[in-house]
């Protein structure tokens, strides 16, 4: 690796993750705003103009509050679990584009901190490892509440993620390859949402399994306050209790990313952005539609949260694995066969 | 080919940095005051009843083994999907959605047998 690449590299990783970060402590601003806005509350309004340095000041309360273990924890895994449980979410920062690749004298920099070829292989392990940490949360605490929460919350990603997964074959199916740049890159003259029926339908499971991977509202049964108290973090406080919340934020940060890169086109903009000549500007403007598109699925998700009630346990199981799963597959198969017959 | 990785090693540091941070610094600078209240955990206010690490619905490790056999039977979808295109263009796109067809056959036969024996059932 030459000392250029080595500077890129830091560059991006200092900007993306940097991005990733600060998207998700606005985030926790935004989704106690939208919330008292939905339910015609103020919110959070006393720190600083219109309450924007209260994500600062939650930070600092973090830090100074009191670290409480339980006796019976197990006290290496207790400290450990959020640790697991927010490393994945940032490490997917890895492989996600966030605009078009910089071309510089003929040379191509790739605009993702890592621009593998098995971008989604990694996005997939990633996703997988984040059941770690909230299941260890659950089980180290030793409180009834945290392991049916880690339980719950583990058996609901795993199942989720076939879904995902299916989908994104159908994804990888329409680019034929598992780059993500690339992907991206073979969606600029028509998006994947728009290949109707298979991107539309591949985009819709994919949504509802990013709600569920992510723990969120419908799908939060692992934190369920009015049956588990918090699920899996209710014995945990200070730094540990806001690492599992940073995790589970970026978490959807990166989820909206993905979204965005795999149906969305990623930072293009019906041809506006990509016809720019100037490389500075094309990729400043690229960067700019990509957020835009992240922060629209992120008042989603904070939209449905503050919007529809939670489902029962039965029926969200029943979600996965008998209609998302096979309504995957089945568009997969379609999906196939239009692509083997040339038809896309 | 291996330098693509490098990034990657590079982040790990920094991602591992920054949760090792976050976690010392409050278990630095937070304030202790133990008592033996605080350490019990947590159970509406009443005195813990026996350990929490019992026993549990079976359904769950059910739930987990049907995962690891379909997690597995879908990564051998991977490669066939990124090649179709490839092999389309080339003119035996016939051939691997043939091979597809037959292991997702296969795969909905064996979702359709743990459906039958009620082995996605919860109540």
């Amino acid at each position: 690796m030459t000392t250029a690449a080595l500077i890129a590299t830091l560059v991006k990783i200092a900007v993306f993750f940097g991005i990733t970060i600060s998207l998700a402590a606005v985030s926790t601003l935004f989704e106690r705003k939208i919330s008292a806005w939905i339910q015609q509350r103020y919110g959070p309004n006393r720190v600083g103009p219109w309450g924007v340095l209260q994500p600062l000041a939650d930070g600092l309360k973090f830090i100074f509050k009191e670290e409480v273990a339980p006796a019976g924890a197990n006290r290496l895994l207790f400290r450990l679990a959020p640790a697991m449980a927010a490393a994945p979410a940032f490490m997917t920062v890895a492989v996600v584009p966030f605009t078009f690749p910089l071309i510089l004298d003929g040379t191509r920099i790739p605009m993702a901190i890592a621009d593998i070829d098995i971008g989604v292989l990694f996005f997939m392990a990633m996703g997988s490892l984040a059941v770690y940490g909230i299941m260890l949360g659950g089980w180290a605490s030793n409180n009834k509440y945290s392991l049916l929460g880690g339980l719950r919350s583990s058996a609901q990603m795993i199942s989720y993620e076939l879904a995902m997964m299916v989908s994104v074959i159908t994804v990888l199916t329409l680019a034929g390859s598992m780059n993500l740049t690339r992907i991206f890159e073979a969606q600029i003259p028509l998006w994947n949402i728009a290949v109707f029926p298979v991107g539309t339908i591949a985009f819709g499971i994919f949504l509802i399994a990013a709600f569920a991977e992510t723990n969120r509202h419908p799908f939060d049964l692992a934190e369920c306050e009015t049956e588990l108290v918090g699920g899996f973090h209710t014995e945990y406080s200070s730094m540990k209790f806001a690492l599992f919340f940073l995790g589970e934020y970026s978490a959807m940060v990166m989820m909206s990313g993905l979204i965005t890169t795999f149906f969305l086109g990623g930072p293009s903009l019906f041809g506006l952005v990509n016809g720019i000549e100037d490389p500075w500007i094309k990729v400043l403007a690229g960067l700019g539609v990509f957020l835009a598109k992240v922060c629209f699925f992120l008042f989603l998700f904070i939209w449905v949260r503050w919007t529809i009630p939670r489902f029962r346990w039965d029926q969200l199981m029943h979600l996965g694995w008998k209609l998302l799963l096979p309504l995957s597959l089945a568009n997969l198969l379609l999906a196939g066969t239009l692509v083997a017959t040339g038809v896309l | 080919m291996l330098a693509d990785y490098v990034p990657i090693l590079i982040l790990l540091l920094v991602v591992i940095g920054f949760v090792v941070f976050n976690l010392a610094v409050s278990e630095i600078l937070g304030r202790r005051r133990a008592t033996r209240g605080k350490a019990s955990t947590y159970e509406c206010g009443i005195d813990p009843e026996t350990n929490a690490r019992g026993r549990f619905s079976v359904k769950f490790f059910l739930v987990a083994v049907l995962f690891i056999l379909f997690d597995i039977e879908s990564v051998f979808l991977i490669p066939l999907g990124v090649n179709l295109k490839a092999f389309a263009a080339a003119g035996a796109g016939t051939f691997l959605l043939v091979e597809m067809i037959l292991f997702m056959v296969v795969l909905g036969l064996g979702l359709a047998y743990i459906w039958r024996k009620g082995g996605l059932e919860w109540d």
